[in-house]
């Protein structure tokens, strides 16, 4: 039996590469392991004693920035040791998906300036369908503002080619990882996991030290579900609408009572609410426990998330009046910007959270 | 909680207890004490990321239970308790104290629990601790947290680099606290004291004195404030010690951890697979003679006992991978002759020790995981376990040094954590924690019951302090 030691790194050598301070930290933690018991981020670390880079990597993509680790470790500073695990794995983290964003300029300038681009984008892209609105068409209820077809050439391809760089992101990210060929099981796993965001709850329903210092709170948990499962409700609205659309031969508006305005109304409110949850305790988190420069980018995309449900509720609700073609426009601009933004922002933490789980499933099982 | 910052507030007020420590037997003392609606003052010398003293750097306590209890398996009853700790102590403890620190343990988890400490399942590579000891969710920090946080919920009053420098008694009674605070000394009145400063092991100086010039190569695994500035003041008021002034607890740990507060990581659990050689090349005790849980407390003091107290444990590529690798990278070499060169050892005597030791070495079955009673022959010492030729490079080495852990030196105190005055027991001052731990605790240590003595007699501390001012 031999074991890779010159993997190893010097406790007391803090770096500014990101995998490689991961590195030093995680090591630490594998010789303490007093938080074994926070998140599956620790059982995952005592698996290896030393840590190749895709171990980072995955373990990085593990890590929910719940932050139990750092209020609870006795080396964050002024100890020489420096921990502070939630912020290295987070820096490794977005340097892991700007690593695998296709194409890779883009993701690192969204995360530095995310603010302004999103402003940007949602005004471009809203100005844009007032302008194509203007021109001549037909059509009933909305699509007497823009076509049908109109929206169907510019939605496809805004939703399709997201997600193709979206994948060629995971397949760097699987073979940086040392996947394995996936199983039923591990998504069922993998997926129940992320369900119930079992990892941001502290391992023991206490929730997580976000927002509160060394105090546990449930409420990052609880926004973060009303934004996921707000969004999933508000996707899901849209599918029916397409469904209804093309299989029912239903094109919109839909009523009330309507799959689509079912779904989408508590889908939006959920959304909007889990937002500006989110951004009042993102306000109040220690922001040096978090990815080191990326604090507008993540903001950037949680108001982005946040005004497409909005733009969505006002529009119903304003259904009729003078002002439904300008809120379209806003509405379809921010879901654009979404959109086209998913391979380069936050929004592409879910599908690498969810890859991360799957791996952990496979690990777990494996070597458990 | 408030958190008192101005020393003119502190020295302003009569307190009915003021408490000397931030660990975690203080801390139980003031939540027991606020409970009764007692103001409570609490004296943490550290600065506040620093709060908790040693107990910050624990992961658990051992705990008597009847069936499972809390994240405890089986049973683990106060006659087995007992003989575990008069094993450890051989007999140096007192019989009374101990058998009161083990009942009252039971119902200290639920108390704990009650009080914002979480338990978490034993840690992977402490299996055989899950029957005997608790672990507390996140380690010690994470139970000071929880305590702080109890503590401020109770109106206890916080004030931090607030260092005791004297205790002022007349007669039998505590009248006050000298404290020194943003660089003022101020005297703080208060009804009751409690004591819960910890040991004396951060005063390299007292340590030196007491054990010897050589424990100026001590390491210090735990905290560095704690000095023994108010053990000292009260045994030069004539409190009754109790404990072995000259011993400290003291394991073998990496050469290259920090001075002060290098915590659990330090440690280092190769030695049972290797040979250990001082700083001239040789040999000096068995490796190999029981399983490394047993054996790691008897090797602070080996190293201790050898020339510049270092020590270097020598193994090859066979055997990295038969241990939790330390924190620290080992250091690798392609022949013993240059890992003699990078240690700074003399080339010639740690190659003719390995080369002895290899020679020496029996053919037999290797088993890492049990006594596997592979010995050398003819060696002396010898190695009685785990004896296999040190041979496949590379050749990895980790420098060893002594850890302190904590100081045996305290109080004596009774069953109700009252300390002894030279003319009996006082009548205000209570001690808790590692400061009277050795009246149970006469020699060796028994895995999780430091903070087992800090949370039994931290909180009987705390009652009995208020039930006085009440
Ligand atoms: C690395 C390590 C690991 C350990 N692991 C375990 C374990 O897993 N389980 C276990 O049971 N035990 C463990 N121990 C032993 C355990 O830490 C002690 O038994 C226990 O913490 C003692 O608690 P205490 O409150 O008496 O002292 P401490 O927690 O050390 O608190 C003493 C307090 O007094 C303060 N202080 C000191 N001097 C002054 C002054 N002059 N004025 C004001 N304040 C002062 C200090 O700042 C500190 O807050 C470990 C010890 C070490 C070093
Ligand atoms: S974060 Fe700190 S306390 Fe937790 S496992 Fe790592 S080193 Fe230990
Ligand atoms: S921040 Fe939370 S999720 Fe991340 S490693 Fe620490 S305890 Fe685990």
């Amino acid at each position: 039996m031999s074991l890779d030691v010159t993997l190893q790194t010097d406790p007391g050598a803090i770096s500014t590469d990101p995998i490689q301070e991961a590195r030093r930290q995680i090591e630490i933690c594998n010789a303490c392991r007093y938080c074994e018991g926070f998140c599956s981020v620790f059982p995952a670390i005592t698996r290896d004693k030393v840590f190749a880079s895709g171990d980072i990597t995955q373990l990085a993509n593990l890590c929910h920035n719940c932050r139990g680790c750092y209020y609870a470790c006795q080396y964050t500073a002024p100890h020489e040791f420096d921990l502070n695990l939630p912020r290295a794995l987070a820096a490794a983290r977005v340097d892991s998906w700007e690593r695998f964003a296709w194409p890779g300029g883009l993701a690192r300038l969204f995360q530095s300036r995310g603010e302004a681009l999103a402003v940007a984008m949602v005004m471009g892209f809203a100005l844009m369908f007032l302008i194509i609105a203007a021109l001549p068409g037909e059509g009933a209820g909305f699509y007497a503002w823009l076509g049908h077809s109109a929206m169907v050439a510019i939605f496809l391809p805004a939703f399709l080619l997201p997600l193709a760089a979206i994948a060629i992101g995971l397949r760097k990210y699987w073979r940086e990882v040392g996947g394995q060929r996936i199983s039923v099981a591990d998504v069922k796993e993998a997926l129940l996991s992320a369900a119930q965001l079992r990892n941001l709850s502290g391992g023991q329903g206490q929730g997580c030290n976000f927002e509160k210092a060394e105090a546990f709170s449930d409420a990052r948990r609880h926004c973060h579900q009303a934004v996921m499962y707000g969004f999933l409700l508000c996707f899901a609205a849209t599918s029916a609408g397409t469904v209804l659309h093309y299989v029912f031969a239903m094109p919109a508006p839909y009523g009330f009572w309507s799959l689509p305005k079912l779904l989408g109304v508590p889908g939006g409110i959920l959304l909007v609410i889990g937002c500006a949850g989110l951004l009042v305790l993102r306000a109040k988190a220690d922001p040096d426990l978090g990815a080191p420069g990326r604090a507008s980018g993540e903001r950037g995309f949680i108001w982005l998330l946040g005004l497409t449900g909005l733009s969505g509720l006002l529009l119903y609700a304003l259904g009729g009046t003078a002002l439904t073609g300008v809120m379209l426009a806003l509405h379809l601009g921010s879901v654009l910007a979404l959109f086209l933004l998913t391979p380069y922002s936050k929004m592409a933490h879910g599908f690498y959270r969810l890859a991360a789980l799957i791996r952990e499933a496979q690990d777990a099982r494996a070597r458990g | 909680m408030m958190t008192i910052d101005d020393p003119a507030r502190l020295g302003a007020e009569t307190w009915d207890v003021v408490i000397a420590g931030g660990g975690n037997a203080a801390l139980c003392a003031a939540i027991e004490a606020a409970e009764t609606g007692a103001r409570v003052l609490m004296l943490e010398g550290a600065p506040q990321p620093y709060r908790g003293g040693n107990s910050r750097h624990t992961r658990n306590f051992r705990c008597m239970h009847h069936g499972a209890l809390g994240p405890l398996v089986e049973t683990y009853d106060e006659e087995e308790f007992w003989q575990d700790l008069l094993r450890v102590t051989a007999g140096k403890t007192d019989e009374g104290l101990a058998r009161h620190a083990i009942r009252t343990s039971a119902e200290c988890l639920p108390w704990m629990q009650d009080h914002g400490v979480r338990f978490q399942p034993s840690l992977a590579g402490t299996l055989s601790l899950d029957r005997t000891n608790a672990f507390f969710l996140g380690g010690g920090k994470a139970l000071v947290n929880a305590y702080y946080l109890t503590a401020q919920q109770l109106g206890v009053s916080v004030v931090y680099e607030a260092q005791v420098r004297h205790v002022g008694i007349e007669g039998a009674r505590a009248t006050h606290m000298q404290v020194e605070m943003a660089g003022q000394s101020v005297r703080v009145v208060g009804r009751t004291f409690v004591l819960a400063s910890g040991g004396f092991q951060s005063d390299i100086d007292w340590l030196a004195r007491a054990w010897g010039p050589s424990a100026r190569n001590f390491l210090i695994r735990g905290t560095p404030y704690n000095r023994g500035v108010v053990l000292r003041d009260m045994l030069d008021q004539g409190a009754i010690s109790v404990g072995d002034p000259t011993q400290c607890h003291a394991v073998a740990i990496d050469g290259r951890a920090p001075q002060f507060d290098g915590g659990i990581v330090t440690r280092l659990d190769c030695v049972p697979f290797s040979i250990v050689v001082n700083r001239d090349g040789q040999r000096f005790y068995d490796e190999g003679e029981d399983v490394w849980p047993k054996r790691y407390a008897i090797w602070g003091r080996l190293v201790a006992a050898q020339p510049d107290q270092v020590g270097y444990s020598i193994i090859d590529s066979r055997s990295i991978d038969l241990f939790m690798p330390s924190v620290y990278p080992p250091i690798a070499a392609d022949s013993i002759a240059e890992l003699a060169g990078k240690l700074g050892l003399p080339v010639d005597a740690l190659s003719a020790t390995v080369a002895g030791f290899n020679a020496a070495c029996r053919p037999g079955d290797f088993h890492p995981q049990e006594l596997d009673g592979l010995a050398t022959e003819g060696l002396d010492p010898p190695k009685t376990n785990w004896a296999r030729p040190i041979e496949k490079p590379p050749f990895y080495a980790y420098s060893l040094r002594p850890g302190v852990t904590f100081t045996y030196l305290g109080l004596k105190v009774d069953q109700r954590a009252r300390a002894t005055g030279p003319d009996g027991p006082y009548d205000n001052i209570w001690s808790a924690g590692e400061m009277m731990a050795g009246s149970i605790l006469g020699q060796g240590y028994l895995a999780g019951f430091g903070m087992t003595i800090g949370t039994v007699f931290g909180r009987i501390a705390g009652q009995e302090a208020a039930a006085h001012v009440s």
